[in-house]
């Protein structure tokens, strides 16, 4: 890395700083709400089957509480009528209703039947533990093959939400066996991975009060994605709902689609209450209602020549949706895109699908889909090395994809391949393997092992997405000599506020003190697509770089032409106070919408072309250590390069691949989430575990910058990809290790204890 | 009616007219406005509510306020002086200990008292803050970050530098 000449490429300390490690910074719970009733949520508590009413405890006192079920409600009659509009969630179906209706169908236990307002939250949670939902059980779907089995129907008759195939080098199944059939050899397997809860630290909160408009904030990741799914809750005009993000504690995917679920129920207390309501849920009911990571199966096949080239690759993937589509083809999408992994292989099949099944709807988590298939082809890639008696890391190098080549739905890679710098980075550090056995720290005996994983994370939306959104920003100088950067997306933790002021400092030559990035809100700043898929810094902090560099050359040639000397804010002040070109609010600014690069090419009919825009790249070296009486794990290295084309704010971006690595390292082997009869059974932070500080090793991070040349200043996706790779590594570790294979994560101490019975 | 509870809040004197069998995590928010301090679990696994009770980090939802009573607390909104930073505020901030900031509070504050009374120094100074914070989660960084901004807070506290 270069010394910066300006903001850009600086660990500048982040905006809001101070006033998080002050208290000063206000969360929703936080924020004062004068007359706020407290909300919450009246669920069920079986898999499958009917919602026959509501029974309130006679005995209780209900003076001061509201409760509401969906067949109170005025549904069908719009805002502007006193009512609501359709008693769904909408998302990309609308199949989730917001609250489920007496008489109506409950597909998870954790299904919304009836909500519940009090002036204190203590009130609000005695009434709901007087109210019993009256149920009627039905058979429930709780595994890939029963949903698949199809014998009872969650969604169409195949229970399957979505599904893609991939063709790469054929044109049918006989081609494609063909293929395989002349392979030397094959490596086959079933890899299984769990869900993972987001464990954000701040739980799910929001909430809606009318004042003119219907008003919602809390946190979350997409305020626009609030928005729509409230104009089709409430039947009403974009204009009548406002949504704004306040200071939002984590998301990781899990706020991206679930707010709109608490919205819609913040919004129907408060039309009953006539009072704002707000929802912050108990860490057990978070655990046990929302999204997670979806459990997924992926059957994989690799076909090799006699010299170990890869000449076919055959995978099945499927993910458990639960019960209904929330976001799961588009998780399945990026999963299958992924499955191949980043090497050269002439005949590619991925076959993918997302099935129903009784278990709460599975969403977005970081990695969105593609963690579970790396997990998949990273064991692949590190058996057949074995099989071959090539060390993983050689086989690898000499079997990645490099500029030229192309990936599974053709798309040739022309520029910004990490490959080399990250093989030769990891290389560069790796040193010996650990010693193969001795004794830990506390004197027990231990068995050690190294695993490597390399993989790419495609950035920004797939395919034609980001032409299809549209995503917008703007850029504003105001009168009081501040610059402010308007974009929906928002900062969750991951820094996205403090590069936007580094981006647009930088296009405008003014100190990044300059600039202000206000609180997103949708009736303030345009739609700038949502906070997702590692679109932040790459997507949107271009429309930031664009805009800003519009606003300034607008300004410079009006200076020119009126003589104005100075630095961009004194031309800008001297602008204003002209008059010249100013909008509504007497500010001068810019709004630019996405572009796509030149030559995207991309078939949804067939999934060929280019996938993605560009793809990050990584490689991951990590060591481990078994304790050989409790065969507990102990990760005592990881080193992790990652390729993110430039990074803008070094430090933000070491703490995006840090916290995605040990998230990742907690999938592998901590992060457990424990379904019974489709209900979560370890909802407590005493038992669903995450990593802590003593986890962890100290973690070797590794900046890889292959320019992407259509992002600001070479910038690509950063957030996602260091989930991908870490939990194979592990795995392959463990391999290295033990020498017995294991194939799902987590991997428990019991797994390892089973292992190990069974192989000796 | 239960007597007033006195506790020390901050360095300043506080009278609070709440039942003695409230968490000491509601009364510090709802009471006393000090919102600085979060809940993210409720069940003392988190760490984000910690407060300090004469010096000591606790979780403040495992707290009784009648446990507070008489004696001194301390949240995140106690820990700079003025303007002026406390050692490890100054270095999350330089070091991107903070993300998304729920965790921070509670980690400032254990962290405080930990590098305050002496430790976190020496050879294996990150094995101690390793271990001396195993009670407070961050989602987030993956604690690396925060682990130098630790680190380099004992130095400055060891070096006198406030």
């Amino acid at each position: 890395m270069s010394a910066p000449s300006g903001p850009v490429g600086r660990s500048l300390p982040r905006v809001d700083g101070v006033a998080k490690v002050t208290g000063a910074a206000r969360y929703l719970d936080d924020l004062p709400l004068a007359g706020v009733h407290h909300g919450v949520t009246v669920r069920s508590t079986i898999a499958h089957g009917t919602f026959d009413g509501l029974d309130l405890d006679p005995a209780f006192d209900w003076s001061q509480v509201v409760v509401v079920t969906a067949d109170r409600l005025a549904w069908g009659a719009g805002l502007a009528a006193g009512g609501f509009g359709e008693n769904y969630v909408a998302m990309i179906d609308r199949d989730q209703p917001a609250l489920v209706p007496p008489g109506g169908r409950i597909k998870h236990v954790a299904e919304p039947l009836a909500l519940i307002a009090a002036p204190t939250k203590a009130l609000a949670l005695a009434a709901r533990a007087a109210c019993t939902p009256r149920q009627t059980a039905r058979p429930a779907v709780l595994t890939i093959d029963d949903a698949l089995r199809a014998d009872v129907a969650l969604y169409g008759d195949d229970n399957v939400f979505k599904q893609f195939l991939i063709r790469k080098g054929h044109a049918d199944d006989d081609e494609f066996d063909l293929a395989m059939v002349a392979a030397a050899q094959i490596i086959e397997g079933t890899y299984h991975t769990g869900a993972q809860e987001q464990m954000y630290i701040e739980p799910q909160a929001m909430a809606a009060w009318k004042d003119g408009a219907v008003h919602v904030a809390g946190s979350m990741q997409c305020p626009y994605y609030v928005h729509k799914a409230l104009k089709v809750l409430l039947g009403c005009e974009a204009d009548d709902v406002v949504v704004a993000q306040t200071v939002t504690g984590g998301g990781f995917g899990g706020k991206e689609e679930y707010p709109s679920m608490l919205a819609a129920h913040c919004v129907m207390l408060t039309a009953a209450v006539g009072a704002p309501v707000k929802m912050v849920y108990e860490r057990d009911e978070d655990i046990a209602a929302t999204t997670k990571r979806h459990p997924a199966r992926v059957r994989h096949r690799l076909g090799l020549d006699a010299d170990g080239a890869i000449v076919a690759i055959d995978v099945d993937v499927v993910f458990d949706g639960g019960a209904y589509l929330t976001l799961s083809p588009v998780v399945l999408s990026r999963g299958v895109l992924h499955a191949a992994g980043p090497y050269r292989a002439p005949v590619v099949r991925v076959r993918g699908r997302a099935v129903a099944t009784n278990h709460p709807p599975h969403g977005a988590f970081r990695g969105f889909g593609a963690p579970q298939t790396t997990f998949a082809y990273e064991r692949q890639i590190d058996k057949a090395a074995r099989a071959l008696g090539v060390a993983p890391w050689a086989y690898r190098t000499r079997h990645a994809l490099r500029p030229g080549d192309t990936t599974a739905t053709g798309q040739r890679l022309e520029h910004s391949v990490g490959t080399d710098e990250i093989l030769a980075a990891i290389a560069k550090v790796a040193g010996p393997p650990p010693a193969r056995t001795g004794e830990n720290a506390h004197g027990a005996p231990v068995v050690r092992g190294r695993g490597y994983a390399f993989y790419f994370h495609g950035a920004g939306f797939t395919g034609s997405g980001e032409q299809r959104l549209a995503g917008k920003a703007r850029v504003v100088a105001r009168a009081d000599g501040t610059v402010a950067v308007l974009a929906s997306s928002t900062d969750m933790g991951q820094g996205a506020i403090t590069i936007f002021a580094q981006l647009a400092a930088d296009a405008l030559g003014l100190p990044p003190s300059a600039i202000v990035v206000p609180d997103p809100a949708t009736d303030v700043v345009p739609d700038s697509g949502p906070t997702v898929a590692s679109r932040t810094a790459m997507v949107v902090g271009g429309l930031v770089e664009r805009a800003a560099t519009a606003l300034r050359a607008r300004v410079e040639a009006w200076a020119a032409g009126a003589g104005v000397a100075g630095d961009f804010t004194a031309r800008a002040t001297a602008m204003i106070a002209a008059g010249v070109g100013l909008d509504a609010h007497g500010a001068l600014g810019e709004t630019v919408q996405y572009e796509p690069p030149p030559g995207i090419h991309w078939d949804d009919a067939t999934y060929t072309g280019q996938a993605y825009p560009c793809f990050g790249w990584a490689g991951c070296l990590v060591d481990v250590e078994v304790d050989r009486d409790t065969h507990q794990v102990a990760i005592t290295r990881c080193v992790h390069a990652v390729d993110v084309g430039k990074a803008i704010n070094p430090v933000i971006v070491a703490g995006q691949i840090e916290g995605g690595t040990v998230q990742a390292l907690g999938w592998a082997v901590l992060e457990s989430v424990r379904y019974k009869d489709g209900k979560v059974t370890n909802a407590s932070m005493t038992n669903c575990i995450v990593p802590t500080f003593g986890d962890v090793p100290d973690l070797e991070t590794i900046i890889v910058e292959c320019p992407y040349p259509y992002g600001p200043h070479g910038a690509k996706g950063v957030g996602e990809i260091p989930m991908d790779g870490p939990a194979a590594a592990v795995a392959n570790a463990l391999e290295d290790a033990l020498g017995v294979a294991f194939d799902h994560v987590p991997i428990l101490p019991e797994d390892i204890a089973r292992a190990l019975a069974g192989a000796s | 009616m239960t007597a007033p509870l006195t506790i020390t809040v901050n360095g300043q004197p506080r009278t609070v007219a709440a039942s003695p069998w409230r968490r000491l995590l509601d009364v510090l928010r709802e009471d006393l406005g000090l919102t600085g301090t979060k809940e993210g679990c409720g069940e003392g696994e988190c760490g984000a509510c910690t407060v300090l009770l004469d010096g000591a980090p606790v979780c403040s939802c495992l707290v009784v306020a009648g446990q507070a009573d008489g004696r001194a607390v301390t949240t995140v909104e106690g820990l700079a002086d003025g303007p002026l930073l406390h050692a490890v505020q100054r270095e999350l901030v330089a070091r991107g200990g903070a993300q998304c900031g729920i965790c921070t509070p509670g980690i400032a504050v254990c962290a405080a008292a930990v590098v305050d009374g002496g430790a976190c120094r020496g050879g294996d100074a990150r094995a101690q803050v390793r271990e001396l914070l195993a009670g407070n989660i961050c989602r987030c960084t993956g604690y690396q970050l925060i682990v130098d901004a630790i680190v380099a807070a004992a130095a400055d506290v060891e070096r006198g530098q406030p």
